[in-house]
């Protein structure tokens, strides 16, 4: 049987490490289809093609599903679910809306944030904040899941799959896309950068982020905050790290100011390298760091970007 | 408009788990449970939907564990109308799937007709992130998940949510579900006396059978393990060594 990945495609753009890294995931579970779905995703489905180990795209050039809404791309899936044994995205925000919606119509369950696949029907996933990892096998017919890309490296390029275009599934017309709102940045994006530069609590304010942003720039880092800091208004909610933000697995992973809340660990102690700056010795971030350094935040950080 | 809340009895989120020896589930003897923190904020947005005239009634429902009832009465006492408790199993350490907690949902709105549901995005427990989006699914309903603000209009809902990149604005078709994120607001703690009230508040007692419902799971639990540690590195005393040690040593930079 055969995989239907599900790309992410943001304006046109394939999300192309997303979908490399959960083509690496499954990719050992048969041939793996990827469905490109948007007015305009051409390019992107040119993309996705070129991806060593896909052996087809499917290209739905239709209207309905530029912005990622959730209930005609959920119909246009489950259209298309009876050739698949797996129904797969990356653990975005956009398959997150979507694939649970497609296991319901279905009538099987999700897999959530799957971190390693042990065979066809048996995962392992995270529970509990990433504090307890759960292995679990499916008995349904179909698995549907999504992928926590950190865990996975991207698969390569190579690849020459045929694009084939398919006709779009009638739109139930429960919803209406009115406006995304997304900041334009430089910087490389969270969850696919090799270094994330995040600042917590202890940063104090929304003008000194402007430090652990200057910090980051200095090292082409992307930024990350922790909870604490997001909920404070420090920073931006798309920049959270964490259980309830993104999950990320840099080269080097700099906490600056953020104690190390369970919650904020779920989402980057899978970083090859963590370096932490605190002033607290007894902060929790300090017990996985790599390299902990106990300072004043506001006199080392100006220091590491001098020196840097 | 009635709005029904679904809400879950989660391990408190302050409560270090722990993985039983085992490898049977984690540690939940003598364990601080409370309401799942997305579902009190669920319930925050249900009573202010109340207190501006635009709900009338608000139902909360879990399922679970008998001991779920306690986790009702809080959600009585921050200011739902009722609650209706579907016990769908008698030992804490099961975890009744969102696939089946969402059909349990679907048998529930067919009874009580909301024109709105309320879900938390996911549980901190199982990490999901399904029930809502499954249930949309099952009833036909718009969806409008992981939001941060929301504006009902009439027969439409116009929400903010929050996506990858920054937000995202979508309208919604009414009746609809939607799943909240942390930031919609922050939800009251409840006073004494609505404590006390709370404990007259009606509290309905159900089964899965009584809406012929099957909850036997789909995913088969094999183990549950801790996950691999992180051994604590090296204090360094400077900036300059820091440096050193991540060009020379770790060779990241």
């Amino acid at each position: 049987m055969a995989v239907l990945l599900i790309a992410d495609v943001n304006e046109g753009h394939l999300a192309t490490d997303a979908v490399a890294k959960t083509l690496t995931a499954v990719k050992a579970l048969g041939d793996v289809h990827v469905l490109v779905a948007g007015t305009g995703g051409d390019a992107a489905a040119a993309e996705a093609a070129t991806l060593a180990g896909v052996s087809k795209v499917l290209f739905a050039d239709d209207h309905s599903y530029c912005h990622g809404m959730a209930e005609p791309t959920a119909a246009l899936i489950v259209g298309l679910a009876g050739g698949y044994s797996h129904i797969v995205g990356a653990s975005t925000a956009f398959n997150k809306n979507v694939l649970p919606r497609v296991a319901a119509l279905l009538d099987v369950m999700v897999l959530s944030d799957v971190t390693a696949v042990v065979d066809a029907d048996t995962f392992e996933r995270p529970i509990y904040a990433g504090n307890a990892i759960q292995t679990v096998k499916s008995l349904d017919k179909v698995k549907v899941a999504t992928v926590r890309t950190a865990s996975f490296e991207a698969a390569g390029k190579g690849g020459s799959a045929a694009v084939e275009k398919i006709a779009a599934a009638s739109n139930p017309g429960l919803s209406d896309w009115v406006e995304d709102r997304v900041a334009t940045s430089d910087r490389p994006e969270l969850t696919s950068a090799g270094i994330v530069v995040s600042g917590g609590r202890g940063v104090g304010s929304q003008s000194d982020f402007a430090l652990i942003e200057k910090l980051a720039d200095k090292l082409g880092a992307a930024v990350g905050a922790s909870r604490a800091a997001v909920d404070s208004g420090y920073a931006p909610n798309d920049w959270q790290v964490g259980q309830t933000g993104k999950v990320v697995a840099p080269q080097l992973y700099v906490a600056v100011g953020i104690s190390g809340a369970i919650q904020h660990l779920a989402g980057m102690k899978d970083s090859k390298v963590i370096v932490a700056i605190n002033k607290d010795p007894e902060a929790p971030i300090l017990s996985v760091a790599d390299y902990g350094l106990e300072a004043d935040l506001f006199t080392a950080v100006p220091e590491l970007v001098k020196a840097l | 408009m009635k709005v029904l809340v679904p809400v879950k009895r989660v391990i408190d989120y302050n409560v270090k788990v722990r993985v039983k020896a085992d490898g049977t589930g984690v540690d939940l003897a003598n364990v601080k449970m409370s309401m799942n923190p997305f579902d009190e904020i669920a319930v925050e947005e249900a009573i202010r939907l109340k207190e501006k005239g635009v709900a009338t009634e608000i139902v909360v429902v879990s399922i679970g564990v008998k001991q779920a009832q306690e986790t009702l009465r809080t959600a009585l006492a921050m200011g739902a109308d009722r609650a209706i408790l579907i016990e769908a199993a008698a030992d804490v350490q099961t975890d009744i799937e969102p696939l089946a907690v969402a059909k349990l949902l679907a048998a529930v709105v067919k009874e009580e007709n909301p024109g709105l549901v309320l879900c938390g995005k996911q549980a901190i427990d199982n990490d999901m992130n399904a029930t809502g989006q499954m249930l949309s699914a099952l009833l036909g309903w718009s969806q409008a998940t992981f939001i941060s603000d929301l504006k009902i209009d009439g027969d439409k809902a116009v929400v903010t949510r929050e996506v990858d990149g920054g937000l995202q604005s979508i309208s919604v078709k009414m009746p609809t579900i939607v799943t909240v994120d942390l930031r919609l607001n922050e939800p009251r703690y409840a006073s004494l006396p609505n404590i006390m009230k709370a404990k007259a508040k009606p509290l309905a007692l159900k089964t899965p059978a009584d809406f012929g419902v099957d909850v036997t799971p789909r995913l088969a639990v094999m183990k549950t393990t801790e996950p691999a540690g992180r051994k604590a590195g090296v204090k360094v005393g400077s900036v300059d060594e820091l440096i050193a040690k991540l060009k020379d040593e770790a060779g990241v930079i």
